[in-house]
């Protein structure tokens, strides 16, 4: 067997073996988990604003994503949230309390290797990218801003 | 009634997020990443404010949001302080989130203990 034919073999086997993600399904359920959150981020901010209706809209949706980033921190601790993962797929990545999972889970995880090494160090293997991507961005949108 | 286009617009962008899974693959953090920086476009161009008007939660709760307020805390900052408001600007925008996950996570590793090995 020629080194060519056994590649083309294993990547058969691999292709067999791959556990397959049904796409219409998927779709649907992350349509469905992703809207429900997204319901319930408007659900918070409404009752903030029936509670404070002098609150500014900016603040009020502040304390919104402070609200759902910590249910989302607390379904991730007692691993609720990996569930809801599993099932929803991007539903549960693409709202903020994705990005809040994307913290805490690593973070959890690594507890075992300190508070340092582990918690600290690893909360920002997902996040950090996304941070840093999101700052440089935003510099450079300020300073076209700036000169346009 | 505007319940109903938070749920549709919502969850069609969380299937967006989902349809980049399927057919490219791509990880996490890289989906995260791309919807922060289309956030991040949308609102450099005006565009953001109009939708986010009758969509309300369905594009402020996905991670788009975020990406939006940085780069409005941004070009905000810089009409009224200058150069230095495009560094200040977009995180001073976006602390709020930035810190409730820091802390919130960091309390609930303290907490919690891993689930997902056993």
């Amino acid at each position: 067997m020629t080194e060519k034919e056994r590649n083309r073999a294993y990547n058969r086997y691999v292709k067999a073996k791959i556990p397959k993600t049904h796409a219409w399904p998927s779709l649907f359920n992350s349509f469905f988990v992703g809207g429900i959150i997204c319901c319930i981020g408007q659900g918070i901010n409404d009752l903030i604003l029936l509670g404070f209706p002098t609150m500014a809209e900016q603040t009020a949706w502040g304390y919104t994503l402070v609200i759902l980033i910590f249910i989302a921190s607390f379904l991730t601790g007692i691993g609720v949230y990996d569930k809801i993962g599993k099932f929803a797929g991007g539903g549960s990545i693409v709202p903020i309390t994705g990005f809040s999972n994307s913290v805490a889970s690593p973070s959890i995880e690594f507890k075992h290797e300190g508070i340092i090494y582990g918690i600290c160090v690893k909360m920002f293997t997902i996040a950090g990218p996304v941070i840093v991507a999101g700052v440089v961005s935003s510099v450079v949108v300020g300073l076209i801003y700036l000169f346009v | 009634m505007y319940y109903l286009w938070v749920f549709l617009i919502g969850g069609f962008i969380c299937m967006l997020g989902q349809m980049l899974i399927i057919y490219t693959n791509i990880t996490s953090a890289r989906i995260l990443v791309t919807f922060v920086l289309i956030g991040v476009i949308l609102q450099a161009f005006g565009i953001f404010d109009p939708i986010s008007q009758f969509a309300k939660a369905g594009i402020n709760v996905p991670i788009i949001g975020f990406g939006a307020s940085l780069a409005k805390g941004a070009i905000g900052a810089v009409q009224a302080k200058g150069v230095i408001g495009a560094f200040t600007g977009g995180l001073e925008a976006t602390a709020g989130g930035i810190a409730a996950a820091v802390v919130f996570a960091f309390i609930f590793a303290l907490i919690f203990k891993s689930k997902t090995k056993s």
